[in-house]
């Protein structure tokens, strides 16, 4: 059987920064898997993902979540990122996107996220990213992208392909 | 065994797998007919854990379904399961004790958004040990930019059998379309 889940690239902030981009994303594999830990500098914020540099309104979210005494669940239709985790603060949080069969030129592309926030949220996310086009680039972003993952934030992506 | 574990962490929380640790099994896309059904057979018990990775759609007269799976053609009573779920406006949870089927996905149909697929990642533990039964979990969803869902789910199969198959299946009345796709994986201890 053919081994896979290979690490594609990782990143580790050495500086505050509002963006971290993944680019020239081959379509070797079935999906792409980013995982991320962190924490946000300046605010607290929803952490996104956006494809091959489309900041328009192409996106969609639906996400449920738990702050430790309610659930709720929220959508965001026409937004200019598909959410992977619900809040990212000053505290450490992680995330883990599954971004699945990316390179199809057939379908929408859709993905889901399992945010965790130390002392807020945890969460679940489903995005939407309303284009057929391969996707040959990813950066992750904090809301709208005004605010910065703090140092020390790490992004690593990985390709998983299928037999 | 610290590989093993983080590969399924891996799913909904965790580090990666090495790479050696996870490998790909089978594949099956779904072509232009469209399948009532699709069945993974023959699994070899040579790894520790699978997981299933889906993109998956289907053409019930309706906005939503689920899909279902079956371990072993085991349509007997034999299945529990909980779920946790929000549709954008509210949030809820539900269980079923002795079902003859557990939930693998949560799906859009064919008055969905064209073009809208649902995804879903199933991690299924010990699925080869022959002393317990055997215990599924399912993060899955589709959005339609104002419409959608997202699920957790988790599942049981009440057999200590060697699972060597699974069955997934539409809930209600319906075929997986045109470039569904299933995935396969395989994990090693």
């Amino acid at each position: 059987m053919p081994s896979t889940y290979t690490p594609i690239a990782t990143t580790t902030l050495g500086s505050a920064t509002p963006t971290v981009t993944f680019s020239s994303i081959s379509g070797t594999y079935t999906d792409l898997i980013l995982v991320f830990t962190g924490s946000n500098a300046t605010s607290n914020n929803g952490l996104r993902l956006r494809f091959n540099s489309d900041s328009g309104t192409n996106y969609s979210s639906t996400y449920v979540y738990g702050n430790g005494s309610s659930a709720a669940s929220s959508v965001g239709a026409n937004t200019t990122g598909g959410q992977i985790a619900v809040d990212i603060n000053s505290t450490q949080a992680t995330s883990i996107a599954h971004i699945m069969n990316y390179s199809n030129t057939t379908t929408y592309k859709t993905f889901l996220g399992r945010g965790s926030s130390s002392g807020t949220y945890a969460d679940a996310n489903v995005s939407l990213w309303r284009n057929t086009a391969a996707i040959t680039s990813v950066t992750v972003l904090l809301g709208g992208g005004t605010s910065n993952f703090s140092v020390g934030s790490t992004f690593t992506l990985y390709g998983v392909k299928s037999a | 065994m610290l590989n093993t574990l983080a590969g399924i962490i891996a799913s909904s929380g965790g580090a990666a797998a090495a790479a050696n640790d996870y490998e790909s099994i089978a594949t099956v896309t779904v072509g232009s007919g469209g399948s009532a059904s699709v069945t993974f057979s023959s699994i070899p018990a040579t790894y520790q854990h699978l997981q299933i990775r889906a993109l998956v759609r289907d053409d019930r007269a309706a906005a939503i379904n689920n899909m279902t799976f079956r371990v072993n053609g085991d349509t007997g009573a034999n299945y529990t399961q909980h779920a946790l779920y929000g549709d954008g406006s509210s949030v809820g949870a539900f269980g079923n004790a002795s079902t003859n089927l557990t939930y693998g996905g949560f799906i859009p149909s064919a008055s969905a958004t064209a073009s809208v697929f649902g995804v879903t990642v199933i991690d299924i533990l010990d699925y080869a040990n022959t002393s317990k039964y055997k215990t599924f979990r399912v993060l899955s969803g589709f959005d339609a930019n104002g419409s959608g869902g997202v699920r957790l789910y988790s599942g049981l199969w009440m057999s200590t059998s060697a699972m060597t198959s699974i069955t997934f299946d539409s809930e209600t009345a319906g075929d997986f379309v045109q470039y569904s796709s299933f995935a396969l994986y395989g994990i090693k201890g």
